[in-house]
């Protein structure tokens, strides 16, 4: 027989003095509305103030200038844009640019961090030593140093487009950037992606199949030889029957530049390059720290099992580091994200170089462009920080279970 | 980020500012003892600072002829080198008393910006630059080619109009300062710079091989270049407006650096108004009788401060053309002093 416990009494204004006021009870309560009042009346007097000064000094303020022509243009955009659309679309050209430079930048930051870790640790005396000069160096110069480096040293002593560095007559390196064959959609292609598509899921459902296997019964299946006919033997299929998925158009040297072809311009490759490796230093220390943050009796059991170190990094200590790693390289993520406006000196369009930049100078409404750029920045690194945190909260999740 | 974060603080101090723009800004700089003029980062003719950070200028004279009306000294001035997109921000703020850099007057400008233009000092207008080797003759051969260009300017619109008017192909390359857009320029990220002429000239200046690049005869623009001062002190905004006024008026009438005082024993009733030895209309504008005598012994009458800073005296060596007086078959006209 059991007996219910015994609940509370219910105790609705204690409860409300415990949530608004804490330990301190109803005076914390009053401290707090006299603080919020406060931080209030400074808010409208900043606001108003900046409202009177602006009407008597005949300043246009508001955000209609969003719709009005922008009228100049900009050299790299992931959207159609042209020099009579609006200011509301070089807004959202300059956050894609500074996006695409960022989540690339990440990417490779990331990589090059963990792999410059590695080395550092590694037992191998060069790598480690490489892996040392590395950091040192590259974190202890200035990132606008290291942009200017890389756009103004190494990458504008490329030749000339007419001396163009070509290889296979379909790759072009010049000053101007590196210029692609540009792929153009053919019939064959929605055939080919649907064929690519039920290969990767077969070879999904196949891996899941075999570890099941090996978990549960102890089976060790062989799935390659399926997932290789599933993943190449189908699209190649398809192009058989269908015909080619895409056709690429060669570049051609047409008066000044390239004509035809796809181009990637100095100034992305020379901003990306600096932010990443640059992160890449802070990042490579970070993981080092978490990786010698697991207790070396987590390695010496790996080895005493038989794996070998490379196993034993990655299914033990990297997985066991990853709870230290994380927030801090939450933090050089945004950090990439925020030097990402240092694109202005090399003439990479991003959000601060075409609407902070170019957009304030047209229109002369700073107040309103600088506020949405500063909201930009925040929502992006508060988006940035919320996907770490439930990455993070997840490696917690599976280590405690 | 030293950019970014200087327009922030430009922003704010916009929005906090108490009533800055009222009529106060004559007592301001006389109180202060200094006048804080805008300027650029460093354009030769127009406002540059030498090797020992002296500013030079057609632009820095303007400055030095309102410091010497206002404050008899025209060496008080503390000059702001701005770059093209800070510099409205600056004058709106009050971080500047007047904005003489380089600025093309226009109707967006003069209304939206809280400020008003008080003249022209120097009538430009865009053209481009090239390097002679690419063999090109005429801006209308340009097409597919890229373009390095400074970012914030009227230059930057001027661009994509004359491209899309004649249905040509162009890449923009746009940069924070000129410096850096000419650097890329001659590294061989563009084909074509593009400025100002008056800008153009003097960018080739600072090149390896000046004699290897061409200036295009093409001009795409009106680009009359003057003084900006803010909107709601109109006694400021006379003061500016008249010592630029003052300048080509000394020069119709043949009043230089050297004869000034000589011409102060002349008995002609109109060299008697303008020097202030007969009535007061350097009162009338909050100023002192003087106050040509003092323009013109400080930076000399409109032709000499153009042929010392960009003209035929200088390294520059633009000639007057447009910029001559009405009556020597130019375009500088200045209402008569009365």
């Amino acid at each position: 027989m059991s007996i219910a416990p015994r609940k509370p009494p219910l105790q609705f204004a204690l409860r409300l003095k415990r949530a608004l006021g804490g330990k301190t009870g109803w005076n914390g309560l009053a401290a707090q509305i006299a603080f919020a009042a406060i931080l209030a009346w400074i808010a409208y007097e900043i606001v108003a103030n900046a409202r009177t000064n602006l009407e008597t000094q005949h300043i246009a303020s508001g955000f209609g200038f969003l719709n009005y022509n922008a009228g100049f243009d900009v050299n790299l955009s992931l959207i159609a844009y042209n020099n009579s659309d609006t200011y509301w679309r070089v807004f959202f050209v300059g956050l894609l640019n500074t996006i695409l430079v960022s989540v690339i930048g990440i990417v490779f930051a990331t990589v090059i961090g963990f792999v410059v870790a590695l080395c550092r640790l590694s037992p191998n005396w060069l790598l480690s030593r490489i892996g040392g000069i590395y950091v040192e160096i590259i974190r202890n110069l200035p990132v606008l140093f290291q942009i200017l480096f890389w756009y103004l040293a190494v990458l504008a002593a490329l030749p000339a487009p007419r001396q163009s560095i070509s290889i296979f007559g379909m790759f072009f390196l010049n000053n101007r950037g590196l210029i692609v064959p540009q792929p153009v959609s053919e019939p064959g292609l929605y055939p080919f992606l649907a064929a690519l598509a039920v290969g990767i899921v077969a070879a999904l459902g196949l891996r899941h199949y075999a570890r099941r296997a090996l978990f549960q019964r102890g089976q060790m299946i062989r799935i390659w030889p399926y997932v290789l006919v599933g993943l190449v033997g189908l699209p190649l299929v398809s192009v058989l029957i269908f015909g080619g998925p895409l056709k690429f158009e060669l570049p051609q040297l047409k008066g000044f530049n390239f004509a035809g072809g796809a181009r990637i311009i100095p100034e992305f490759v020379a901003l990306t390059v600096a932010l990443s490796t640059y992160t890449a230093a802070f990042i490579a220390e970070i993981v080092r720290a978490g990786v010698m943050s697991v207790h070396k009796g987590q390695m010496e059991a790996g080895s005493s099992l038989g794996l070998s170190r490379a196993a034993t990094l990655r299914l033990i200590v990297v997985p066991q580091a990853m709870r230290v790693i994380v927030p801090p390289l939450t933090s050089q993520y945004l950090n990439l994200t925020k030097n990402s406006s240092l694109a202005v000196a090399i003439g990479y369009p991003d959000l601060v170089s075409v609407f902070a930049g170019t957009a304030v100078s047209q229109t002369g409404q700073a107040i309103e462009i600088i506020a949405m750029t500063m909201g930009v920045y925040l929502l992006l690194s508060l988006t940035t920080s919320a996907l770490m945190s439930v990455y993070g909260w997840r490696i917690n999740r599976s280590m405690a279970a | 980020m030293k950019r970014v974060s200087l327009a922030v603080i430009l922003a704010a101090a916009a929005a906090l500012s108490v009533q800055s723009a009222s009529a106060q800004t004559l007592k301001t700089v006389k109180d202060r003892g200094q006048l804080s003029c805008g300027v650029s980062q460093g354009l030769p003719g127009f406002s540059s600072p030498d090797d020992k950070g002296n500013w030079t200028g057609i632009d820095v004279d303007v400055c030095r002829a309102i410091a010497a009306v206002v404050l008899d000294d025209p060496t008080k001035v503390k000059f702001v080198p701005l770059s093209a997109k800070d510099r409205f921000t600056a004058l709106q703020s009050g971080e500047i008393d007047v904005l003489s850099r380089n600025t093309t007057w226009t109707v967006s400008r003069d209304t939206s910006l809280g400020a008003n233009f008080t003249g022209v000092t120097y009538y430009d207008g865009q053209g481009f630059m090239v390097k002679k080797s690419l063999k090109v003759n005429s801006a209308l051969e340009l097409n597919s080619a890229s373009v390095c260009v400074q970012t914030g300017t009227t230059t930057e619109q001027n661009l994509a109009d004359f491209f899309k008017g004649n249905n040509m192909k162009y890449e923009v390359i746009a940069f924070g300062s000129i410096d850096e857009a000419v650097k890329a320029y001659e590294s061989g990220r563009c084909d074509v710079f593009t400025d100002d002429a008056s800008g153009l000239y003097a960018s080739r200046l600072k090149l390896a091989n000046p004699a290897d690049h061409i200036v295009l005869p093409e001009i795409i623009s009106k680009e009359p270049l003057g003084p900006m001062v803010r909107h709601g002190d109109d006694q400021w905004f006379d003061i500016v407006k008249w010592t630029l006024f003052a300048m080509i008026n000394a020069e119709e009438l043949g009043i230089t650096q050297k004869n000034v005082d000589t011409m102060l024993k002349s008995d002609k009733p109109e060299m008697k108004r303008v020097l202030g030895t007969d009535g007061n209309l350097g009162e009338q504008l909050g100023l002192t009788k003087d106050w040509v005598v003092r323009i013109v012994k400080a930076v000399g009458n409109y032709g000499e401060a153009f042929e010392r800073n960009v003209g035929t005296g200088s390294p520059l060596g633009i000639a007057r053309g447009v910029n001559n007086l009405w009556n020597k078959g130019g375009i500088q006209y200045a209402p008569p002093i009365r």
